[in-house]
C-alpha cells in the first residue's frame, strides 16, 4: 500500500516526492520516478482519489485545441491574418475561417480585420510544432470593439471564471458590464467607466489571492461595497446637481 | 603551516549567511534574489517566449538561454567592465549547462526561455548563487523542473576541508582547491563542478562527500523561499 507524503492543498516545490507505491496516478505538473511521485510544478497539490495532480501557481499560456482566446491582429496576409496570442507562438487566422460568409480570393482583407484589432477567437488545431490556426465560426466568436483590455496571468483565468461561470456572472450582475475571458489571460471589459474600474479592481484582487480560501465571499463583499458606494455617490450627484443647477 | 581558523571566523562546514527571497522583479515572469554572505545574485526568468533569429529555433525542444553578468560596482573596489567578457561567457555557459538537466523543455518548441543573473556585489562563489538564484527563479516562472538544484563551492585551503570559500581563502597564498558544484538535491546528480587548484583522488573525493549537506541546507532556504511566496510562515524553520 502506497503512502502520501505530503498533506493535500500545501504548497509544492518542484522535486518534492508527494507519494510512494504505484498505487497512485500522476497527472498534471507530477512524474513517476521508479515507485515515487514527484512534482515538477510550483503549485497547490491535489488529491482526488488515486489521482495526484498540481495545479500551477504560475506559468505561461500554450494554446490548446478547444480555447476561446482573445487575440490581436499582428500582420495581414495574401490568405489571412497573424494573430498575438499572448503566448510563445503567433497563430494564424485563415480566410476560409474568419467569416461565414463566402471571401473571394484577392480580396482586401484589411475589411474584415485591421492589424491591431483585437478579436474573440477559437483554437481549432496546434500541431506539434505549435503551428497554431484560429476560427471566427461559433457562437460569441467576433471582433472586439470599443471597452477595454486587460492582462491577467494565464494561469488564474479559471478562478476569474469560477464554476461554471459563477464568479464572472457575480461580477457581471453587480457591475452590468460586458466581460470576455480568454484562455489566454486577456480580458475584454465594457461598461460604465466607473464599473469598468471596479471589474479591473475586482479581477485583479482575484488574480493576487487566486490561492487562499475564502474568495468568492471576499469578492462578492468588495463588489457589495463598491457598487454600494457607487450607486449612493450617484444619488449624491444628482441630489447637488440640481442645486449646482440654481446656483449657476 | 596549516589552516586552523578561517578568517571570517565560520567553523569550516558552515555557510556563510544566508537569505532568499522569491518575486522579488514583478515584470518578470519569474524571479528570485539570493545572497550568501556578500554575494548576491538576482535571477529573473523571461518566457517561454518566441525567439528569433529563427535560424536559432529549435523545432523538438524550447532553448535555454543563461547571461551571467556582474554590475560595474560590483568588485572589490576597481569597476568591472560591464558587458559580455570572456569570462562571463563562460559562466553564461556552465550555468546553462547546469540547468537544462532538470528542465522539460519539450513542451515549448521554437521558443526560448531568458534567464539574466545579475550580482550588484561580488564576493567569491557567484556562480553557484548565480544557480540556485535561477532554480528559483524559474520554479517561480512556472517552468517544470525534474529538481530544484542548489550550488556551493567547497575546497582545501593548506590541507584544511572548508565548505563556501570566501574571496580571502580563494586568494590565500598557500595551496587552495577550489571546488563549485551544483547537485540535485533528491537524486545527489551533480550537474556542475568545476575545479581550481591541484589535488589527490582521495581529496577529491571527501570533497563530495562533504558538498551534500550543505546543498540541503540551501535546498531548504530555496523551498521555503517559494513556499513563502504565497504563505506567510514562521521565520525559525529556515534551520533544518
Amino acid at each position: 500500500m502506497g503512502r502520501i507524503l505530503v498533506k493535500n492543498k500545501e504548497i509544492v516545490v518542484p522535486g518534492t516526492v508527494i507519494a510512494e507505491g504505484m498505487d497512485f496516478i500522476p497527472s498534471t505538473g507530477t512524474f513517476r520516478e521508479g515507485d515515487k511521485i514527484i512534482n515538477s510544478l510550483l503549485g497547490i497539490l491535489n488529491i482526488d482519489g488515486r489521482v495526484i495532480k498540481v495545479i500551477p501557481l504560475a506559468g505561461q499560456y500554450i494554446p490548446k485545441v478547444g480555447d476561446v482566446i482573445i487575440g490581436r491582429v499582428t500582420d495581414v496576409t495574401i490568405s489571412g491574418w497573424r494573430v498575438d496570442t499572448n503566448s510563445a507562438y503567433s497563430a494564424m487566422l485563415s480566410m476560409k475561417e474568419a467569416s461565414t460568409t463566402f471571401i473571394q480570393k484577392g480580396s482586401d482583407l484589411t475589411k474584415y480585420f485591421q492589424i491591431g484589432d483585437y478579436i474573440i477567437t477559437k483554437v481549432i488545431n496546434v500541431t506539434s510544432q505549435k503551428l497554431v490556426d484560429l476560427t471566427m465560426k461559433g457562437p460569441g466568436l467576433r471582433k472586439l470593439r470599443g471597452g477595454n483590455i486587460i492582462k491577467v496571468s494565464p494561469i488564474k483565468v479559471p478562478r476569474i471564471i469560477g464554476k461554471n461561470g459563477s464568479m464572472i456572472n457575480m461580477i457581471k450582475e453587480y457591475t452590468d458590464c460586458k466581460i470576455s475571458v480568454g484562455q489566454n489571460g486577456l480580458i475584454w471589459i465594457q461598461g460604465e467607466p466607473k464599473k469598468e474600474i471596479i471589474v479591473i479592481k475586482a479581477i485583479r484582487m482575484i488574480e493576487e489571492s487566486a490561492h487562499l480560501p475564502g474568495l468568492t465571499e471576499k469578492v462578492k463583499n468588495y463588489l457589495e461595497k463598491a457598487c454600494g458606494e457607487e450607486s449612493k455617490t450617484q444619488v449624491k450627484e444628482q441630489k447637488t446637481n440640481p442645486k449646482q443647477a440654481m446656483k449657476r | 603551516m596549516t589552516y586552523t581558523k578561517r578568517i571570517d571566523g565560520r567553523k569550516f562546514d558552515e555557510l556563510r549567511p544566508m537569505e532568499a527571497k522569491v518575486g522579488v522583479v514583478p515584470r518578470a515572469d519569474g524571479s528570485a534574489f539570493f545572497k550568501i554572505g556578500n554575494t548576491w545574485a538576482y535571477a529573473t526568468v523571461y518566457g517561454p517566449r518566441n525567439l528569433y533569429p529563427k535560424a536559432l529555433q529549435n523545432p523538438e525542444r524550447g532553448i535555454l538561454r543563461c547571461t551571467y553578468s556582474m554590475m560595474p560596482f560590483s568588485g572589490a573596489g576597481e569597476r568591472v567592465r560591464p558587458g559580455p567578457s570572456r569570462r562571463a561567457r563562460e559562466i553564461s555557459l556552465v550555468t546553462e549547462k547546469a540547468l537544462i538537466p532538470i528542465l522539460d523543455l519539450t513542451e515549448f518548441p521554437n521558443s526560448v526561455i531568458d534567464v539574466f543573473i545579475d550580482f550588484p556585489q561580488t564576493d567569491a562563489g557567484s556562480r553557484c548563487a548565480g544557480i540556485t538564484a535561477a532554480a528559483m527563479a524559474l520554479a517561480d516562472a512556472g517552468i517544470p523542473m525534474r529538481d530544484l538544484p542548489a550550488a556551493v563551492a567547497v575546497g582545501i585551503v593548506d590541507g584544511t576541508f572548508v565548505v563556501d570559500l570566501n574571496y580571502e581563502e580563494e586568494a590565500h597564498e598557500g595551496i587552495v582547491v577550489d571546488m563549485p558544484i551544483a547537485m540535485l538535491p533528491r537524486t545527489k546528480e551533480i550537474t556542475l563542478l568545476q575545479m581550481d587548484g591541484k589535488l589527490k583522488q582521495e581529496e577529491f573525493d571527501k570533497l563530495l562527500e562533504i558538498v551534500t549537506k550543505p546543498i540541503l541546507k540551501i535546498n531548504a532556504l530555496q523551498r521555503r523561499a517559494l513556499k513563502q511566496k504565497f504563505k506567510k510562515l514562521p521565520l525559525e524553520e529556515v534551520k533544518e
